[in-house]
């Protein structure tokens, strides 16, 4: 069983608010060339991706992206209809079993495409993620529902302004980020859906990123700095938003705790978390015992760039690209699915 | 070293044009708590979820993995959600049984399924994107082509497709979940009905199905416990091509050749036709099953008709092929692929029934989806390996 | 004074009515009252038969006259239709206004039916009878806003739901992307154009900005001609708004030049004469019709040229 896993490489676009008028293979195809120049690799064992068919408005919309990664000879190849930090699970389980040493993990997405002229936007389009009998004939909208949850954590005691930190850190962190958007500092005291200001929701981003897994000594052929997996695990929590407490998320405790975060998290010294929301940074703070020590989105997170399908891999790419700088030993991604965190994926890598 | 995986466990739903006596979480946990009865388990003693389907246009519940944690016992577990195309459920298997065999989990619980009655699986697959430059067809549209180069390619008689189209659907009254039973069905039936897209007629087409399959995989540690007898897996592989480029082969796609080989390298098998018992291949199309033939290794190219038309692949035949019915006697799109590759199982298992090949001990399960560029394989054996 | 008239016959007629004032007051007994204001609350009850079966509606005797007991059971709500006669055209005394049916339903629990009234939804005058209209229907009352103690108290019955009708709309603007633009820029100008790849040399037409063997992107843009040849097709026996009527073919049309074939319509032929290996000519629409879409390409039609031989084909199918 082969152990030694490691992000050895990991390229993201110049994301983008509007549809820039690439297509999606076109979007990809340079981040997949910019992870087969950085490793030198044009063949991997294994392929893996995340995208989502809605957000192209056609089945099958992973078939065309196959073409930005020159499957020929034929390739070992899967899909998940996920983030493709789900893809990254995977392929991570996948290199355990020691037969092959390499794979290739992508994700991208165009939400810009997803709008209408009555104004319909991507918030819209996650209502169909829902319960089909009792939550989505109501039409409730992705930012509508993250409120609910924004709700329930500030009635444990905690202020608006909190939240509002969060959003002013985030999107300064993001003009700071070439990839990301540059976007002002939230201003103004009108809602979106109360208690989320504009501000604390994450902005309509088209983007892809590719990341390139190693196994052992593989890893160290192609990297200087491997960010070695030590811990990896996903868990979801119910569906129904009743027999859930929103205001905490065992979920990500768990993952957390099963990717080897320890009581208190000292050890970590950067956490990228998939916080659509800025409560939700707050409540997977908690979860995951991250104090005011750990730089959390230095990115600028979602809230700076959400490139959806794609935004949990860059979680990944962008803490692990710490350890390639030699600037932390030890950092902590983070990826969410579902509504109002459902399902949290907890990765944890070291420098040694 | 990968470790190793069983089935212990396998449950389907009846296979019929509508369920509409159930909600998708009911139709699903049909199939998941057959399976977990097999396997003497319950929700509790599973690890982690996988699921598969095909797009979730079919329905209108997008990732519905969010709606099914609950309905699959998934609070507290992963749960993944696996796309692949036609061959999703094989390579939703596949994904499974690596968690196991890479040591991850012990027991996994696998559900593939489809309730396209929803909606209509035609319009789902053809949603007329605008700017497209391509005429864009059905299935059958898209596949008739290939099968006519085949026909060039190997100038085999035209009554092929309608041999396999009676085959399989005689084998399906011998299964109490196929979708189709046609009692009496016979060539000339089959060739009194439509031209669909020529040459396929319209009883040398899958139906469209709604319905579920799932199978719990277990560790060698885990499997010790099984109530019934674990079916061992062999060898899995997935291969993906991309779909159109210059010289690509549509008849005999090389992604479909080099799956093949890598699954029967790992079960140690060099001659697939003898040392295989039987197969449970994704024949959508009747004439698939002679280029399949080819495709698989089971006779060299050009011959695969031949093999048909001598009878090897009937039930009696020595390689039967789709004793269950295959993909043309129920096709709930998602499902199929799992189905096929459940099938195989039970087959090793000693477990099909009424269509038991007897004796097996060896059997291959194959899916593919999207214009035959995916492809995803395994060979499962009694033995453990 | 009643109005009199000579009617159509000649005969001597006048209208009358009958109509007690503010109508009949009837007492009702203890169990039809126990029922009835049971009803009143929203609650379907029986009663108990000295052998033991549930009477529904309560009656004070049971068929044969014997007495009922004096307890009382709760039935229902849900029950099941027995026999029914569907009423496409109802008239003024009936208690719908639009096709309805009349059903002998029995609650759950009940031993006995009763007639009461079916609504299967709003249907134009004169509908033929819902295929959901059958013995074993399941159904529940529609119990009115107002009651006050009769069996109209149930408006009808309804069947229960074992579906929901779920839209789903979403809207989307789709951007062609860069290569899908100038390759129907080039459309839009009557120009076939494609690419050919820097690494293995093949022309793709229309070009997709890179190559998928290689996975390199490509920019060598290439004009083929609008001509080419059937490699293989279909003759598709199922309508398609796209095409001219059925049967229709579709094929892969290589055109002179390219290495990789489009999927068209290929007209202008009866079906059963089209070949693998015929030479075609793209037939457009006319110039001022012409767009940045792929229609202005109507179908493929033959050239008279003579057929490619099978041999040379055999590489592109």
């Amino acid at each position: 069983m082969n152990t030694d896993i490691a992000v050895v490489a990991f390229a993201q676009t110049e994301h983008t608010g509007e549809d820039s008028g690439l297509s999606e293979v076109e979007l990809l195809a340079p981040v997949i060339t910019g992870v087969k120049r950085r490793t030198g690799l044009t063949r991997f064992g294994f392929t893996c991706s995340g995208s989502l068919d809605y957000l192209a408005g056609a089945p099958f919309s992973f078939v065309s992206a196959l073409d930005a990664v020159g499957a020929w000879p034929p390739i070992s190849e899967s899909h998940v209809e996920m983030d493709a930090a789900w893809a990254l699970y995977e392929a991570w389980a996948r290199l355990r079993h020691g037969d092959i040493d390499t794979a290739l993990v992508y994700g991208f997405g165009k939400p810009s495409q997803v709008r209408g002229d009555g104004g319909s936007e991507l918030r819209e389009l996650m209502t169909l993620r829902l319960d089909p009998y009792y939550l989505a004939p109501l039409g409730p909208d992705q930012v509508s529902l993250a409120a609910l949850q924004a709700r329930a954590y500030l009635d444990q005691g905690h202020k608006e302004d909190d939240l509002r930190a969060v959003a002013a850190r985030s999107r300064a962190a993001g003009r700071a980020n070439p990839f990301a958007l540059d976007l002002p500092d939230p201003e103004g005291d009108e809602y979106e859906v109360a208690p989320l200001r504009p501000g604390d929701c994450p902005p309509v981003t088209d983007g892809a990123a590719a990341i390139v897994l190693a196994t052992g000594d593989k890893a160290r052929e192609l990297c200087e700095r491997p960010a070695w997996i030590s811990g990896i695990d996903h868990r979801t929590e119910a569906h129904s938003l009743g027999a859930r407490d929103l205001a905490r998320s065992e979920s990500a405790a768990l993952a957390g705790e099963r990717a080897g975060v320890r009581d208190g998290a000292g050890d970590i010294e950067v956490a990228e978390l998939h916080a659509q929301f800025s409560h939700e940074e707050l409540i997977l703070r908690e979860a995951l015992g991250l104090g005011d020590d750990v730089r959390v989105n230095p990115s600028g997170g979602p809230l700076a760039a959400d490139p959806v399908m794609a935004t949990g891999l860059i979680r990944i790419g962008e803490a692990a690209s710490w350890i390639h700088r030699g600037e932390a030993s030890r950092v902590l991604a983070h990826a969410a699915s579902g509504p109002c965190l459902q399902a949290n994926l907890i990765c944890v890598m070291s420098h040694g | 070293m990968a470790e190793a995986c069983a089935v212990i466990g396998v449950g389907q739903t009846r296979y019929r044009s509508r369920r509409d006596d159930v909600s998708i979480a009911g139709l699903v946990r049909e199939a998941a708590l057959r399976a977990l009865d097999d396997a003497g388990l319950t929700f509790k003693d599973i690890d982690a979820v996988v699921i598969g389907k095909a797009p979730d246009l079919f329905e209108g519940v997008m990732m519905p993995e969010s709606y099914l944690a609950d309905a699959l016992g998934a609070r507290g577990k992963p749960m993944t959600r696996v796309h692949t195309a036609g061959s999703v459920g094989g390579s939703t298997a596949l994904v499974a049984a690596s968690l196991v065999q890479g040591g991850v989990h012990d027991r996994v619980l696998v559900v593939a399924w489809e309730k396209q009655s929803e909606s209509n699986a035609t319009w789902a697959l053809s949603t007329h994107p605008p700017l497209t430059p391509s005429l864009v067809v059905g299935a059958g549209g898209y596949f008739a082509p290939h099968i006519r180069a085949y026909m060039a390619r190997t100038g085999c008689p035209d009554h092929i497709g309608t041999i396999v189209a009676v085959k399989d659907r005689r084998n399906a009254l011998k299964n109490p979940y196929a979708h189709l039973r046609i009692e009496g069905i016979s060539r000339e039936m089959v060739e009194a009905t439509p031209m669909l897209w020529e040459p396929i007629r319209y009883l040398e087409t899958c139906p469209s199905s709604d319905g579920a399959a799932a199978m719990v995989l277990a560790s060698p540690s885990a499997a010790r416990g099984a109530p019934n007898p674990p079916a061992w897996v062999h060898g899995g592989a997935m291969r993906s091509e991309p779909i159109f480029f210059a010289g690509r082969d549509t008849v005999n796609p090389r992604a479909g050749r080099d799956c093949a080989a890598d699954v029967y390298r790992q079960a140690g098998i060099t001659d697939p036709r003898r040392e295989l018992d039987c197969a449970e291949v994704y024949v959508p199309f009747s004439w698939y099953e002679p280029m399949w033939l080819e495709n698989l290794g089971f006779c060299a190219e050009g011959e695969g008709w031949k093999l048909t038309e001598s009878g090897a692949t009937a039930l009696d035949g020595d390689i039967p092929w789709n004793a269950s019915g295959g993909v043309l006697s129920s096709n709930p799109i998602g499902a199929s692929g799992l189905i096929r590759f459940a099938e195989a199982a039970q087959q090793v298992r000693g477990l099909a029934g009424e269509h038991q090949v007897e004796g097996a001990r060896r059997a291959l399960g194959h899916a593919y989806g999207g214009g035959a560029q995916f492809y995803a394989m395994w060979v499962v054996g009694s033995e453990r390996p | 004074m009643p109005r009199s008239d000579e009617g159509e016959q000649g005969l001597l007629t006048a209208a009358h009515s009958l109509e007690f004032p503010g109508g009949y007051t009837r007492s009702v007994g203890p169990v039809i009252g126990r029922f009835l204001t049971e009803l009143r609350d929203g609650r379907l009850v029986g009663v108990r038969t000295a052998a033991g079966s549930v009477l529904f509606p309560p009656a004070e005797y049971d068929a044969d006259g014997e007495a009922v007991t004096e307890e009382f059971v709760d039935v229902g709500p849900e029950g099941v239709v027995g026999a029914y006669a569907w009423v496409p055209r109802p008239r003024p005394s009936h208690p719908l206004d639009r096709p309805f049916a009349w059903a002998l339903i029995t609650p759950d629990g009940a031993g006995t039916a009763m007639l009461h009234v079916l609504d299967l939804g709003v249907l134009d005058a004169g509908a033929k009878p819902p295929r959901a209209l059958r013995a074993g229907l399941r159904v529940r009352p529609k119990w009115r806003a107002e009651r006050t103690g009769t069996i109209n108290d149930i408006e009808c019955f309804r069947p229960v739901v074992t579906t929901i009708n779920a839209p789903v709309h979403a809207d989307y603007r789709l951007s062609a992307g860069q290569a899908l633009t100038r390759f129907l820029s080039g459309i839009a100008e009557g120009r076939i154009l494609g690419h050919r790849c820097g690494v293995c040399g093949k022309v793709y037409v229309p070009m997709k900005g890179l190559c998928p063997v290689d996975g390199v992107p490509t920019t060598e843009e290439v004009e083929v001609p609008d001509t080419g040849t059937v490699t293989t097709y279909a003759v598709n026996n199922i309508p398609d708004p796209r095409a001219p009527g059925v049967p229709f073919v579709s094929a892969y049309v290589l055109l002179d030049g390219a290495d990789i074939a489009m999927l068209a319509l290929v007209a202008g032929i009866p079906a059963d004469q089209v070949r693998m290996g015929m030479r075609v000519r793209a037939v457009w629409r006319p110039r001022e019709e012409w767009d940045q879409n792929m229609a202005n390409i109507k179908w493929f039609a033959p050239t008279g040229e003579d057929d490619v031989p099978y041999d040379d084909l055999r590489d592109h199918l």
